[in-house]
This record gives C-alpha cells, structure tokens and sequence, in this order.
C-alpha cells in the first residue's frame, strides 16, 4: 500500500488516500468528481448522437408537445405539464440532498437523516414518474398507420390529431384474431395484433369525408405538421403497410422510430441512474442512523453521494431540454 | 474547509428559487411558443436560444452552489469545468454539423 500513496502514513486514513490532499480535496470527494465528469462525457455523447439523428430528420421529427401530453388521472392533453412536474420533484430532492450535506458539516444526526430519507422519496416518486411516462409513451394515445416506404400517417378532424377507435368502424375484413398459445399450433403464440386491420382504417377513411392525414413533413413556416388534403390522404393510404398502436423500439405511432429508441435509451439511462442514487443514498442512510459518520468524525460521505445525487438532476436538466422544450 | 461549517441553508432555498422560476419560465415558453420567438432566429429559433442559455444558467446553479463547486480550490474547479466543457463543445459542434449535412445529403432522396 506504501507504493501506492504520495505520502506514507501509517495513521488512520491510509485507506482513504493518505493525508496527501491535492488540490484541498479528500481522495474520495476527487475521484467522485472525476467519475461525474467521465458520465458527464457519456451523457453527452448519447444527446449529442440525439442532436445529430434529428439534424438529420430535421423536417420530420416528432414535436414534442404532441407526444408527452399526459397528466395521471386527468383526462385531456396538457403538454410539457407532467415532466415539468417530474423536474420540480427533482430539484427539490436534489434541495433535500444539499440540505442533508448542510446538516452534515453542522454534525446534526438527526437532521442529516430526515433530509436523506426525504431525498429517498423524492427520488423514488421521480422513477415511479418515469415508469408511468414509460408505460404512457408505450401504450400510445391515437393510433397511426406506416406505409412501405416507412412513413407513419397520423388522423386528424378538424385540425386536431385523432385517435383510429374515434372513427374507425365496421369489420376488419381480414378475419384475424390474436393466435395465442392457447388455440395456436405447437403452442406457439404470436406477437400483439392491432386493434383495427388495415383495410378497416381505409374503408373508415373513404367513408367519413370529415376525416383528414396528416404527414411527418414539417411546414418550415408554420412548424406544423402538413395535413394532406382527401386526395392526396387516400394515395398515401394507399401504401399503408400497418397499423401502429404506441411506441417501442421497432415502430413509433407519433413518428420517426428512431425517437422512441433514443428517448427510450437516454431516459433509461437516466432512469437507471437515479435508481443507483436511490440505492446507494438508502445505504448511506442507513450508515447516517447507525451513528457511522458520527464516530468517524465527519458526514464526508453523504457530500459525496450528493454530488452523484445532484450530477443525476444536472443530467435530467439537459434531458428536458433538449427532449421536451427544444 | 474552513468556510463548510457554517450553515447556509438560507442560500439553498434561495437557489432553489431561482431554479424553480427558471423551470417554470421555460414550461410556460414552452406551452404557449410564442410565434415571434418560436418561427424566427439565428441558427435555431430564438425560443430554442432562450432554453438552451436557461438550461445552462441552471446547471451553473446546480454545479456552483448544490455541488459546492463555488468552495473548490480554482484549479480543482477547472480541471472538473473545462475539461467538461471543452470536450461537449467539441463533441456537439462536430456531430451537429454532420446531422445537417446528412439531411442536405439525404432529404432529397425522400418523396413526401
């Protein structure tokens, strides 16, 4: 161990580094910082790769307002409002976390704990927010259908989008029932079937004149999405290859797939963050009410999961930018 | 270390003020995109400006007081905030321009 430290020491906090301190920092507090800026990198590099796939869709990428527009337990479209919620949650146990660390320089035990516990549950609450924003975003809201050449037509009446059961009726026409393992052969089950059956979309289509398609193509004056008229809304039906019902990592009813794949994967990624910071803050917690700090002297320890705690709420703060504002 | 033990739990709610006024500026914006700010700008639109300098005028807030990076030693300080930042500039700037110019290559290959 000698070998490995700027200044032999045989005193007590050889395990933490020595007594050697550049820069004024504790070892552990150092290399805390150095991990966040090295995850800081890699955040970057997931929203920089998010930056360059929609430069390259840039007249096609789904607006954001009409993706997130749900609130639980409320009916009807408020966008943005649920996530600026999931980001007051946030910051405020990102407040907590930093009161807990105040709490901690003053050696107040008791405080420290209930500041940790409250960051706990902030935290808790956000994941449990992010499920539901999951589960929301998976399940879709209207329906679309994809053409062969890859292009998802959204319907709208009146100018606003809306949803294939509001008007699509009659039979399916294609006989198609959900094969599960139940009634299938060598009980085999096959993956989900949509709801409606592509010719039943078109059929209800030609028959309700009040209906209209709207494409991906984003008016560049207006920042709309171009709505097709009749004509041009049946030709482009005409290549429709299926129906899309919500989003996952093959199909996307609100648009470009690829937008479901990097919100998937940077929220997640997000997500599993703050589920470590839970973690690993519940272990803290847990050292604060056995008195471990106390007898060491010092609440070092909690400083140093609060900044991993507040690196994940800089990292969300850039999330809701430039995924739901931008 | 000698500035840590004194509390200042009156700056944190401040900070956390601000923030949350920020955020809620920037929600506000963001719902009723203002057409003067959201159809016209340099580069992206002025509204996309306004969130990207909010957004970055709270992570300072974040990284300088919640963080305590304000009570580093300077160098420490820099040695975490340029590299950082240096690095996403590079990053950002490089990837960003070649999304553009892979829309200017492919977007008239598409038929809408």
């Amino acid at each position: 161990m000698e070998a490995n430290i700027a200044i032999p020491s045989n005193s007590k906090d050889t395990w933490s580094g020595g007594s050697a301190k550049p820069f004024g920092a504790s070892y552990g507090k150092m290399m805390m910082w150095f991990f966040i800026v090295s995850d800081a990198l890699t955040f970057s590099g997931f929203l920089a790769a998010y930056g360059l796939t929609r430069f390259k869709f840039i007249d096609s990428w789904p607006i954001a307002d009409e993706v997130f527009t749900h609130v639980p337990f409320v009916h009807g479209e408020f966008p943005m409002i649920y996530v600026a919620i999931m980001t007051f949650i946030l910051i405020f146990s990102s407040v907590t976390m930093v009161l807990a660390v105040d709490a901690g320089h003053q050696m107040k035990k008791n405080k420290v704990a209930w500041y940790m516990f409250a960051t706990i549950i902030g935290g808790i609450i956000f994941v449990g927010s992010q499920a539901w924003e999951w589960s929301t975003f998976i399940k879709g809201s209207y329906g679309a259908v994809k053409t062969t050449d890859g292009k998802v037509l959204q319907f709208v009446k009146d100018g606003k989008q809306i949803a294939l059961a509001d008007f699509v009726t009659g039979e399916r026409t294609d006989e198609r029932v959900q094969h599960t393992r139940k009634n299938g052969l060598w009980f085999e089950a096959e993956e989900t079937i949509s709801n409606y059956s592509v010719n039943q979309v078109i059929n209800a289509y030609n028959a309700n004149p009040a209906i209209q398609v709207r494409t991906e193509l984003i008016n560049l004056d207006t920042k709309k999405k171009t709505i097709l008229s009749r004509e041009d809304g049946a030709k482009e039906l005409a290549k429709t290859k299926m129906v899309v019902e919500g989003a996952n990592l093959k199909v996307n009813e609100y648009g470009n797939t690829i937008f479901a794949d990097f919100f998937f994967f940077i929220t997640g990624f997000h997500g599993f963050h703050v589920f470590s910071g839970i973690i690993i803050n519940i272990i803290i917690f847990f050292n604060v009410i056995l008195g471990t700090y106390e007898r060491r002297g010092h609440y070092e320890m909690v400083e140093k999961v609060g900044l991993y705690w507040h690196f994940v709420d800089l990292v969300w703060v850039f999330v809701f930018t430039f995924f739901y504002l931008v | 270390m000698a500035h840590a033990h004194e509390s200042n739990t009156k700056r944190i709610w401040i900070v956390f003020g601000i923030l949350s006024v920020i955020t809620l500026v920037e929600v506000y914006l963001g719902i009723i995109k203002p057409e003067a700010l959201h159809l016209h700008g340099p580069g992206t639109s002025w509204l996309n400006w306004i969130f990207i300098i909010l957004t970055l005028a709270k992570a300072y807030g974040i990284a300088w007081v919640f963080m305590h990076l304000e009570g580093e030693k300077k160098w420490f300080r820099r040695s975490i905030v340029w590299t950082a930042v240096f690095l996403i500039i590079y990053l950002v700037t490089l990837l960003l321009i070649e999304g553009e110019y892979l829309y200017d290559t492919l977007s008239p290959l598409v038929r809408w």
